[in-house]
Parts: structure tokens; C-alpha cells; sequence
């Protein structure tokens, strides 16, 4: 069983009605052999739920434990944040799902950049690039200050932590590929780490680009099964068609077709819109009653 | 397309001619003179608009009378067509005698899932086409219909709570792993759980069941009888494990050396789907079979009312490839409303793949077939979606390697058909992650793993068996492998 242990509101976005929630799950078998880059899914119900993947954000191997973090931006993840709470059981989930990030020790810095919910996943990259000995630069950015969270957690990871939000309202008014550029200009940096949404990773590649610096992306498409089986999270990286969930999630940057991704991702977007509008119908008439 | 016959009409002839055979003793020649039993089936315009099972089974009349066409042949020809070698005369003399418990149980000697092979075997290629009966008419499809009355019996049983669930012999204390709740996985846990050992199944979904819940789809083979076969092995005492990916929640080998089993199974099945690797593949619209029919079955999106997962809405949908996945694809894109659904295979109906009774039933449907094509490219709108494919004519050539006439295609062909959905139905690599996570275990150059005539890996005390070592199979040869599996195993553990 999988009871959700503890469970906060990391952020909330008045103008699109998105929060950020924390979960930290008992999962034991998960939290043991699960490794920086990897994700897991989950569903709300075992019989009609959809399977939604989600990195893990943290994990503790002798507490049993591992952290998810989420948006509500669809019908599951809003009813997730709503009827499940602490000591609730998610009734599926299956993980550590995907390729391990591949850490290893460098000479140059490792700048690992975070963009909105991507700052979750990239949290374990940071930890574990920091605990090998990397001298890690870590940039975290949003698009206000409500949408910010794990400063405190990423500076710990961090030899140095650059926030910025895009309208100013917290540290410095930039977006994430200006400290890209100023750092990369500044120092030796071996690899660059960028998560986020599939936009900001595709200006990441192109400010990285005439550095030459090595970048890595994780990406987060649409999956069923998540262990090889049905195709779907599938996407142009190189010349080849690649599986996000067993040849990925993480992949050269330079290589990844985010035109194609993007587009993908759109797939069910009208179904989605409507069945979120009907969930929070159904969600409204609840709190009301 | 010949008129639909109802059920009613089909037992009011069964009955008439049982009026004449029961309690005589039949000569071969009476035997002879009795007419193939057809299967009752829903109305063709019905179904195509809903999920429930197409074939409906034998009556009661039906099955008695179909088991009278049986001669009783000296040498069982058709066991041999059987990878199984279920016990087929043997079964249906019981049948002839109105032993429907006894005939179930001659069958589950060999093989434990008789509701489900009487549903999903090509038994036209196995058991059938040796048929002495068929072979007297030169007519493979008047064989005795071995498959229907397989499955008439085993639906009686369940219907009837007759099942008997087989007493394991006294613990051994061992334990044995098996991964994967497919067809070869269940029927490997059933034949060592007999044996007295410890049984586990790890199974990745949250349903178990492998290619039967998630690619099979319901109309075809209802979800309840394979849930009733997992209970069954339950009550053996049989311990399920889902949302357990082998190699990832924990590895093969943290299984054998620190969880304490003395050996393991893999029967991971099919992997990555296969795609024509041609140009507009990864548009929008363009789903593999396995994703296709994956969100409708498992995830029930069909069910649009209660379902999370979301179907994609198409009016006009090609399905790619001549197998059972493809029918399945087509007939599955009918039910959930598509207007015109295409099957495109670039060879003609005598070489599909496909079992005959579900390209029958496909065409009955209403599926357009078009032969001796083959798509060249996807055409998209500038927002990334399918709009059309581009199709190339084929005529069939001197046979290949195969046996079958290869074809070949017509320069200058080209033609555009317009579609919204492509489903393509073209086969699977094998799925990289055992081998990604066991860097030891030996595999082909096309991913299947490596296995000896005992369906051992070359990893002490690990076997493989079905999609996984096979390649895209069937049922019952998933079911062959994990028998011979669970006999070396059994033997293994026995000695050990």
C-alpha cells in the first residue's frame, strides 16, 4: 500500500488556478533502488483511472518513503489534490520507471536549470551531481514568485543558487537562459541539466548551443504503461524515434525534435480541457455540499 | 456477406437433427451426414456498436450434436496439432457421452485455460487442420470444431461452479518467481504452484492478465474469464504482485539473491511496438495497436462515461497489417464510432495471419479491406495532426522464405487515401528492459532472449517463455513454452 505520509501545497497560480502540491508516499521497494532521473506513475482509481507519470522529487531508502510533486492542470491531478490526504492510499503505483540520470564526476561545473514543476525533478539531479563531489550551480526560475518552491532544499544541493522569476516579483527579473549564458560565459561548465516545460528546454538548447556545452533534458510526454509496451511517449531524437519510457526520459538535448514533442503533446488537449472542466464542476458541487 | 443466422434458428436445426441421433449408435457414415455446428453469434450490425463478446457459444444442442461429427479416428492427428497436446478425442468422446465435467477435465489435463484457447487459438492451423473429418471433405473449414467445443465446455463449467481447482501437492518450502501475468506466466505458476512450491507473479499493470486484458479486446475474449482464471490460481495459493516492474521496483537478481527465490520465469511478453519507420509516423493520430487497443481495454476508454483515459476521436481510421492485433484494431476503431475503417495489408486475405473467424467477422462488420497496399507516408495539417496516408499497390510475386508470395510493388501507384487515425498493426521488437537491467542474460540481435529446448536462460536457475523469447506469437504457444518451462523447473527444484 502506498499512504501518502505528508502532503503540502508548494505553490498556487491564481491566474490559471494551478497549485503545486507535495506528496511524500510510503513506498519502500520504490525508495530503494530508485535513482536520480526517474519517475514513476500513478493512478486515482484502479479500474477507470488514466496513468499519469511524475518524477521523483526526493526519496529516503531506510524511511521507506519517496516525495511526488504535481500540478493541477488536469481532471486526475485536480481530484488527486483534493480526496487524497495524509494517511490515504494511492491505489496504484509502479516505479522507479525510466534510465537513471547518468552522474558521474567532472572537471567543470554542472549548472542544472529548473523551470516550474520541472524544479522537482530536477532536485535528485542536484543532490546527487553534489553528492559525488560536482560543483554544482543550480538556476530555478517561474514565471511569478508564487510559483517557486525548493529554494531552501536546491541551495543545500548547491555550491551557488540563482532564482529569477519572469516578471521580477522575487530575486531577479530574467528568464532561465540568461544566467545559462552568463555562467557558461563565466566558468568551465561540463554539463548543463535542463527541466522543465518542453519550450524553456528548447531555448536552453539553443543558449547552450554556442557554448558547446553537453545538455541533457528530461522529458515529459504523454505514457500508458510506461515499461516499453505501447508506443505512445514516443519522439524524434537524432534521426530515430525513441521510447521516452525505456530509452529515456533523459536525452541529449541537441538531438530532441521539441517541435514534434510539443506537438504530440497536444494530442488529447481538447479532452483534456473538457474533462477538467467537468471535474471541477463536480469538485465545486462537492465543497459545496 | 451472407445473412446473419440467430441463435434461436441455429438450435431449432441443432435440435432437429439431435432428434435423430440421440441414443443411436452412429456409423462413421451417419457421422459423416451430419452438418458443421455454425457458432451462434451477435447480429453483425449490432455488434459493431458495442463491446459485448461476438461469438456467443454452442447451446447446449449444438455442442452434443458437433461432438457426434467426431469419428473417433485411430492416431488423433489433430493432438498433434496441438502445442499443447491436449487430449482432443479423449475430451470430446466425454462430450458424446453428455460428460461435460468429465470432457473439461480431460482438457485441463494440458491445459489450464480452456475458456480462453477455445476463444483466441487458431485452431484452423493447429488441431483443426489435421481433423480426419475435415481432411474426408477436403474441406479444412468442415473439421470438427474443436475450438468451440473446448470452449463450450469450459463455459459450462464456469456457468455451472463446477471448476475444480487442483490440490497442490504438500509445501516444498521453495519459491519460484514468475514475471509476467500473460498466457505463459499463469500457465508456468499453475503447473509449479501443483508441484507444492511458492508461487509468485509480478506483474508491471495494475490488472493482471498481460496480452488478455490489455490487448485483447473484450468482444473477443471478456475480461471476467480471465479474472475467473487468476482467482483460480489464487485459490491454489498462487500470491499476485501488480505494480511490480521486474528489473526496475526490484531487479532478477535482488529477486534470487536477497528475496529468497530459487528460481524465476520471465514472461514479459511483447515489447516495443514496431512502426513502418516511414515519414509522418510520429503525427498526431498515428498510434501503434498496442496503444490503440491498450487505452480501450485496459484503461477502458470505450467506456467514455466512467474513463479517465481519453480516446482519440476519428471518423475515418486505417489499421496497418493482416494479424489478429489488426483485426482487433479495426473492430475496436467500428465500436468506438469511427464511420469508415480501413484494414491496409499489402498481401491478400489467403495470407493473412489473422485467425479466419476474425477476419469473417471483420468483414461482416464492415471493415474495408484493401489488399495488396502498403502506406508510404503520413500526410499531416501544419498543426502536427493525420490527415491522410499515402498508399502504394502491390501484386504478389514469386513465394519468399516465408512460404507465402512475396509482394511487390507497382511503380507509379501512389494514391492518397484520407483518414484522421492510423493504427498501426505491424508486430513488436522485443522489450529492451530485462536486458537492460540484467546485463548478463543473453539475447538474439533482435532482443528475444536466448533459451535451450527446457526454455533455460543462460542465467543459472532463470527460464523464459512466450512473446519474449517467441517473438509476436499466440496464446497457446506462450502456454507451450511455459509448460515445458515448468517441467525442467519443476525438475530443478525437485533435485535441488
Amino acid at each position: 500500500m502506498h499512504k501518502i505520509l505528508e502532503k503540502r501545497q508548494l505553490s498556487y497560480d491564481k491566474e490559471r488556478d494551478q497549485s503545486v502540491f507535495y506528496y511524500k508516499v510510503q513506498a519502500p521497494e520504490i525508495a530503494r533502488n530508485r535513482k536520480a532521473g526517474q519517475f514513476i506513475i500513478f493512478q486515482i482509481d484502479d479500474n477507470y483511472g488514466e496513468r499519469i507519470p511524475l518524477t521523483i522529487a526526493d526519496a529516503n531508502a531506510d524511511e521507506g518513503w519517496i516525495a511526488i510533486v504535481f500540478q493541477t492542470v488536469g481532471a486526475t491531478t485536480r481530484r488527486f489534490s483534493v480526496n487524497f490526504n495524509e494517511g490515504d492510499n494511492i491505489p496504484v503505483l509502479v516505479g522507479p520507471l525510466g534510465r537513471p540520470t547518468h552522474i558521474e564526476k567532472k572537471d567543470g561545473a554542472v549548472l542544472c536549470i529548473g523551470g516550474g514543476i520541472g524544479i522537482a525533478p530536477l532536485h535528485p539531479i542536484v543532490e546527487a551531481n553534489h553528492a559525488i563531489g560536482n560543483k554544482v550551480i543550480t538556476v530555478i526560475g517561474a514565471r511569478t514568485k508564487d510559483l517557486l518552491f525548493f529554494e531552501d532544499e536546491m541551495r543545500k544541493a548547491s555550491d551557488e543558487l540563482i532564482v529569477v522569476t519572469d516578471d521580477g516579483s522575487y530575486c531577479r527579473k530574467a528568464v532561465v537562459t540568461e544566467p545559462l549564458k552568463e555562467v557558461c560565459e563565466r566558468e568551465k561548465v561540463s554539463e548543463i541539466v535542463s527541466i522543465g516545460p518542453a519550450i524553456m528546454m528548447k531555448f536552453c538548447v539553443a543558449a547552450a548551443r554556442p557554448f558547446g556545452v553537453p545538455i541533457t533534458t528530461s522529458l515529459n510526454t504523454i505514457m500508458i504503461d510506461g515499461t516499453g509496451m505501447c508506443g505512445c511517449c514516443r519522439v524524434k531524437v537524432g534521426n530515430e524515434t525513441k521510447f521516452v519510457c525505456v530509452d529515456g526520459p533523459e536525452f541529449n538535448g541537441y538531438e530532441v525534435d521539441f517541435d514534434n514533442m510539443m506537438q504530440r503533446m497536444t494530442a488529447f488537449k481538447d479532452k483534456e480541457r473538457e474533462a477538467d472542466h467537468k471535474c471541477r464542476i463536480g469538485l465545486d458541487a462537492g465543497k459545496k455540499a | 456477406m451472407s445473412e446473419h443466422i440467430t441463435t434461436e434458428k441455429l438450435q431449432e436445426e441443432a435440435a432437429k437433427l439431435w432428434a435423430n441421433i440421440e441414443g443411436k449408435t452412429l456409423t462413421p457414415k451417419d457421422r459423416r451426414e451430419i452438418p458443421p455446428q455454425e457458432m451462434p453469434s451477435q447480429d453483425p450490425e449490432v455488434r459493431a456498436h458495442n463491446m459485448s463478446e461476438v461469438a456467443l457459444g454452442y447451446t447446449e444442442t449444438q455442442a452434443r450434436v458437433e461432438a457426434e461429427r467426431c469419428i473417433q479416428c485411430p492416431g488423433a492427428p489433430c493432438k498433434k496439432g496441438c502445442p499443447v497436446a491436449v487430449p482432443i478425442p479423449e475430451f470430446i468422446k466425454h462430450i458424446q457421452a453428455g460428460d461435460f465435467k468429465g470432457a473439461v477435465d480431460t482438457i485441463k489435463q494440458t491445459n489450464l485455460l480452456p475458456a480462453i484457447c477455445g476463444r483466441v487459438c487458431p485452431q484452423e492451423k493447429q488441431c483443426q487442420s489435421f481433423c480426419t473429418v475435415g481432411k474426408m471433405f477436403k474441406a479444412p473449414e468442415k473439421a470438427v470444431a474443436i475450438g468451440r467445443l473446448e470452449r463450450y465446455v469450459a463455459d459450462w463449467e464456469r456457468a455451472n461452479n463446477q471448476i475444480t481447482v487442483p490440490t497442490p501437492a504438500p509445501e516444498t518450502g521453495k519459491k519460484v518467481a514468475v514475471i509476467g501475468s500473460g498466457p505463459a506466466g499463469l500457465t508456468v505458476a499453475a503447473d509449479i504452484r501443483r508441484a507444492g512450491h511458492s508461487v509468485t507473479v509480478f506483474e508491471a499493470f495494475h490488472k493482471t492478465g498481460g496480452v488478455m486484458v490489455y490487448g485483447i479486446p473484450e468482444f473477443r475474449l471478456p475480461k471476467a474469464i480471465v479474472a475467473k482464471e487468476v482467482e483460480n490460481l489464487q485459490k491454489m495459493g498462487v500470491e499476485f504482485k501488480t505494480s511490480f516492474l521486474v528489473g526496475r521496483t526490484q531487479t532478477l537478481e535482488q529477486l534470487l539473491d536477497e528475496g529468497g527465490y530459487d528460481a524465476a520465469f520471465i514472461g514479459t511478453g511483447a515489447g516495443l511496438p514496431k512502426f513502418l519507420w516511414i515519414e509522418g509516423e510520429n503525427l498526431i493520430g498515428v498510434f501503434s495497436a498496442n496503444e490503440y487497443l491498450t487505452r480501450s481495454n485496459l484503461m477502458k476508454a470505450y467506456d467514455r462515461e466512467h474513463a479517465d483515459t481519453p480516446l482519440y476521436e476519428a471518423k475515418r481510421v486505417a489499421v496497418f497489417g493482416g494479424g489478429n492485433v489488426a483485426m482487433d484494431g479495426a473492430r475496436t476503431a467500428l465500436r468506438l464510432g469511427a464511420e469508415k475503417v480501413y484494414c491496409v495489408y499489402r498481401r491478400t486475405r489467403a495470407e493473412m495471419p489473422a485467425r479466419a473467424e476474425e477476419v469473417a467477422h471483420a468483414i461482416e462488420e464492415g471493415v474495408d479491406f484493401h489488399f495488396l497496399e502498403n502506406p508510404t507516408r503520413f500526410i499531416g495539417d501544419d498543426k502536427g495532426r493525420l490527415t491522410g496516408v499515402e498508399l502504394l499497390s502491390y501484386e504478389l510475386g514469386e513465394p519468399d522464405a516465408s512460404g507465402r508470395r512475396k509482394p511487390v510493388a507497382i511503380p507509379g501507384t501512389e494514391h492518397i487515401l484520407e483518414i484522421d487515425a492510423a493504427v498501426v498493426a505491424l508486430g513488436n521488437e522485443s522489450n529492451p528492459l530485462m536486458k537492460q537491467t540484467t546485463p548478463d542474460l543473453e539475447v538474439n540481435k533482435r532482443g528475444n532472449i536466448i533459451v535451450d529446448e527446457n526454455q533455460k536462460t543462460n542465467i543459472p536457475r532463470v527460464w523464459a517463455g512466450g512473446d519474449i523469447v517467441l517473438g509476436a506469437a499466440t496464446v497457446i504457444l506462450a502456454m507451450g513454452e511455459g509448460r515445458r518451462a515448468a517441467a525442467s523447473m519443476n525438475e530443478y527444484l525437485a533435485g535441488k
